[in-house]
């Protein structure tokens, strides 16, 4: 049996029943992970599984996967791609952690992304960039780009990310595989190194919805340990996928299908609306007019609170310490000055002016005001549609080195998947077909707070009628499978 | 010219939960550094706070006592700043919404009159932890120990008009959080703090002076002084022309005096803005209903009710209220079966006299009120007359050992044979004529000395009374 070509929930199902020895995968797995990551770089730290004795009992137990850097895993590095955590070995398991643990999850390792999860290409990483899989010139996207990549490679079934402005979803586009960012509140924080902590979700890249709802099933739930985790947000997603979209209310909002968006992806992704329609959907467009504010707001907000959870990496306690500094000002200044990258320093800066006595009513308070509008608008369009359908982002994979020389026109790439962050809503990317170059391209589907299993239906019925997820196999470059 | 006064009070108090704010370290004091500590209370990358629901009742219950306002959607803050022992480098705080507004203390000065002082705000935050200095090695350690333990801050209006009033004020309010059980309010273990903002301006004036704030103040007398000090300060540098600069400064205990921390231009921007990590609290009527039925019996309370239900006099019903822990034993001891003015008298006399002489807290006593009631009733049944009593009480205050065992194996029963007494009349009779005979000759001073003789006779085991009886009858007057 090729491994390599089944998902998740197949493996997961040859394993127990003993089609498949799960030391020949571990071993197979490894073997890959190390050859692509000559070509990818997504890993940071790549670690000897711990073998489970036997399989377990849940869907996923004894199938590979890896955890983006940033979430907290006791005993193993957990750098945030920075150097400021470069020897940052946590004392404790994230909460997400615990639970795969007790699943059965098999853990490969830790997966680049962009410093401190700032990014949309996984360029700003200490330990370099991470290349994406279809075209090694080309970015992955971030901030999850290892976790796009990995999977997209076929490094691992599926992988844990997070995304606090589209870093699941658009590397999850870039990559050609399925990533979700399900409801604020409704997967457990508590072990993932905040970035800003009212945006933040980790949620599954995979390589089909169906296997993105069978690990929401392990992650989601109330958690003691942070109390912005929601209680009974749902039950079991995998079951809840019918597969059936007939009378399901689609609404295109056709801000998001204009101007700065490549043709090719309009394309691709009015494509999707048409075979949801052919499944039975209704589509209809409708008018969402906030998207030119949402990423100025987006990025006030998120720089803020980044600004004061990177606070406490001073050098006092862990990590990077400068090495010859006069008085307690100049080891926190040298340590930060020689710690962080420049994207991060850059949103520090901006997030510490915004909250300024002087400024925090004309920026920091009125992007409050702004989410909060933004928040209206999707209850408004939620009163009519059951789920939306837009782009993930304006066009597919850059070339490497093509966005950091301009972070504006990298923030504005970020349009369609910030609102999401902003109104706590759940969102999927789904491959939905190739631009000339063969990149792959993506669309998202977006579901009202806490109607998860109403997008991962319908990206299940499309990829019922499609194959583009299961391109990956069969990328350009790379290894081949 | 004459000068006023003006002061403002910002009280720290340490909440005597068990466990930490934000997560479930203990909050005992003290412990080998960095032993009370988890992931969370030293901020590893990846926690969160979660609240602990007994801060909150703490605070409510101790903002219904000021007679605030509750905050019914009430909100946490951070307080960004770099220093060591904050290890988060923000304070997890209340600044847009804290969970008490416009409160009021009453207090009573030595005038007799009363005054209202207005509760500005109450709210809830973490503590942080200390820095250590090694002069030795020159090196500075972090224990992060205290870091989270639950604190609310409590803000007055600048209502004080001199130290009597705020040391009246600071005493209330202690009362106040020890009645509610809220906090042990050990000063001397930092569980109750308090920085001084203090003005200076001409009698009559209704603007206000700059003002400076003080801190490190532990203890009332270093209130006190500090107070003296920085009027005595302010008003030298107006007088010469000078300005007061708005600053913070330092007391000095060694030094008696204030010195400047930072200036107002120097001080730091905290950055505030709401803590994303803790959901805003709803505070509905059912809860706030159910605290305010948890209130006890405050110290007023008790106050008045000690003077009608026991009919003590208005002075022992204040020194009784005046602290939780006496007003608990107190009514301990009446519970038992003593008349109150018995036990009140041995409280304000014996007790408090103990517990000064050792520096001690009431509530730290370990004698229990049955003891004390036995003592009462040994003397009041004539079994131990009350000299004796007080040795004995002495004797056994620090260890509570029990009453009767302690006087048989001291030999301390009281002797109420009469045969034994008329010996002992006799034998001082025989041996001191003289001092018979200044007593006929008036001088009433032979008389003491006559009943000291005879009850030092009886080795101090004898009924006083029956003593004095007995020799004025031998003196036939």
């Amino acid at each position: 049996m090729e491994i390599f070509e089944l998902t998740a929930l197949e493996l997961g199902a040859a394993l127990k029943k003993g089609e498949v020895a799960l030391q020949d995968v571990l071993s197979q797995t490894q073997d890959r992970i190390y050859t692509c990551q000559e070509e990818n770089n997504a890993f940071i730290s790549i670690t000897k599984p711990d073998l489970a004795p036997t399989i377990g009992d849940s869907l996923l137990a004894g199938v590979p996967m890896a955890l983006k850097d940033n979430i907290c895993t006791k005993g193993v590095k957990t750098s945030c791609a920075s150097k400021i955590l470069g020897d940052f070995i946590p004392p404790y398991n994230a909460s997400i952690v615990e639970k795969l643990i007790a699943a059965g999850a098999i853990s490969m390792g830790k997966l680049n992304m962009d410093e401190f999860a700032m990014g949309s290409t996984s360029e700003t990483s200490f330990y370099g960039p991470v290349r994406n899989p279809w075209d090694l010139s080309r970015v992955s996207g971030g901030s999850s780009g290892g976790a796009a990549a990995a999977v997209a490679a076929g490094e691992v079934w599926y992988a844990i990310g997070s995304d606090t402005g589209g870093s699941i979803r658009q590397p999850a586009a870039y990559c050609g595989v399925t990533g979700m960012k399900p409801t604020y509140g409704t997967v457990s924080r508590y072990g993932l190194i905040a970035y800003a902590s009212s945006l933040d979700q980790m949620g599954p890249v995979a390589r089909s919805a169906a296997d993105c709802a069978a690990v929401l099933d392990i992650i989601q739930g109330k958690d003691p340990y942070d109390a912005t985790s929601l209680s009974g947000c749902y039950g079991n997603l995998l079951s809840s996928l019918s597969g059936d979209v007939k009378g399901l209310r689609i609404g295109l909002p056709t801000d998001c299908f204009g101007e700065g968006l490549d043709p090719e992806v309009r394309q691709a992704v009015l494509d999707v609306a048409q075979v949801l329609k052919s499944r039975g959907a209704i589509v209809e467009e409708f008018s969402l007019p906030i998207m030119e504010y949402v990423v100025p707001a987006y990025y006030i907000i998120a720089c803020a609170e980044a600004s004061s959870n990177l606070s406490r990496f001073d050098g006092v306690k862990y990590g990077w310490r400068a090495e010859n500094y006069e008085d307690l000002t100049d080891l926190y200044t040298k340590t930060r000055s020689e710690g962080f990258g420049s994207e991060v320093k850059r949103r520090i800066l901006l997030g510490t002016f915004v909250l300024s006595t002087g400024y925090y009513d004309a920026y920091y308070k009125k992007a409050l005001q702004v989410k909060f509008i933004i928040k209206t608008a999707y209850d408004d369009a939620f009163q009519k549609y059951d789920m939306l359908l837009t782009p993930v982002t304006p066009a597919t994979a850059p070339q490497l080195g093509e966005s950091l020389s301009d972070p504006l026109k990298m923030y504005l790439s970020d349009i369609y998947t910030v609102p999401l962050n902003l109104a706590g809503l759940p969102g999927i990317s789904i491959p939905c077909g190739f631009d000339s170059n063969g990149m792959p391209i993506g669309a998202q589907l977006i579901g009202p707070a806490l109607g998860d299993s109403v997008i991962l239906n319908a990206a299940h019925s499309y990829q019922l009628e499609t194959d583009f997820h299961k391109k990956t196999l069969h990328r350009k470059g790379g290894t081949s499978a | 010219m004459t000068w006023e006064t003006v002061i403002g009070l910002e009280t720290h108090v340490e909440l005597a939960t068990k466990t930490k704010i934000f997560c479930s370290c203990t909050t005992e004091f003290g412990g080998a550094p960095n032993t009370h500590c988890c992931p969370v209370c030293t901020g590893m990358p990846g926690t969160l706070p979660v609240l602990n629901e007994k801060v909150l009742e703490f605070a409510v219950k101790t903002g219904l006592a000021l007679d605030g306002n509750i905050t019914r959607h009430c909100k946490f803050d951070r307080k960004n700043y770099f220093y060591p022992d904050l290890p988060k480098a923000y304070q997890i705080s209340q600044l847009y919404l804290p969970i008490v507004r416009d409160g009021k203390v009453s207090i009573r000065l030595e005038s007799g009159t009363e005054k209202l002082i207005r509760i500005h705000e109450l709210h809830m935050e973490e503590d942080a932890g200390k820095l250590v200095h090694d002069p030795w090695l020159d090196q500075t350690r972090c224990d992060y120990n205290r870091c989270g333990v639950p604190l609310i801050e409590i803000v007055t209006e600048p209502d004080f008009r001199s130290a009597e009033e705020v040391i009246a004020y600071l005493e209330k309010l202690r009362s106040i959080l020890q009645y509610l059980g809220v906090s042990d309010c050990k000063m001397q273990e930092g569980s109750l703090r308090c920085d001084v903002n203090l003005s200076v301006r001409p009698a009559g004036s209704v603007e206000f002076g700059t003002r400076t704030e003080m801190k490190n103040l532990n203890s009332f007398k270093a209130i006190t002084k500090a107070i003296a000090y920085e009027s005595r300060r302010q008003i030298e540098l107006i007088e010469e022309g000078k300005r007061v600069i708005q600053e913070t400064r330092r007391w000095d205990d060694n030094k008696d005096a204030t010195f400047a921390m930072r200036s107002k231009e120097n001080a730091q921007d905290y950055r505030y803005f709401p803590e994303p990590d803790i959901p805003p609290l709803e505070i509905s009527d059912v809860y706030l209903e159910e605290i305010r039925t948890q209130l006890p019996e405050m110290a007023e309370e008790k106050l008045i009710r000690y003077q009608a239900e026991y009919d003590l006099p208005l002075y022992d019903a204040q020194i009784l209220t005046g602290q939780k822990a006496l007003a608990d034993f107190f009514e301990a001891c009446v519970a038992q079966g003593v008349d109150a003015k018995q036990a009140a008298n041995w409280i304000m006399g014996q007790v408090l006299g103990q517990l000064s002489a050792k520096g001690m807290d009431a509530k730290d006593m370990v004698l229990a009120p049955s003891t004390l009631v036995r003592l009462i009733t040994l003397i009041k049944d004539g079994k131990l007359n009350r000299n004796t009593a007080v040795k004995v009480f002495e004797a056994i205050f620090d260890t509570n050992a029990d009453v009767d065992e302690y006087i048989m194996s001291h030999g301390l029963e009281q002797v109420n044979d009469p045969g034994a007494l008329a010996a002992a009349v006799k034998k001082v009779f025989d041996v001191n004529p003289q001092s018979i005979e200044d007593f006929k000759a008036g001088k009433e001073k032979a008389f003491g000395f006559l009943v000291g003789q005879v009850m030092r006779e009886m080795k101090g085991k004898a009924d006083p009374q029956a003593v004095n009886r007995a020799v004025r009858e031998k003196l036939n007057f």
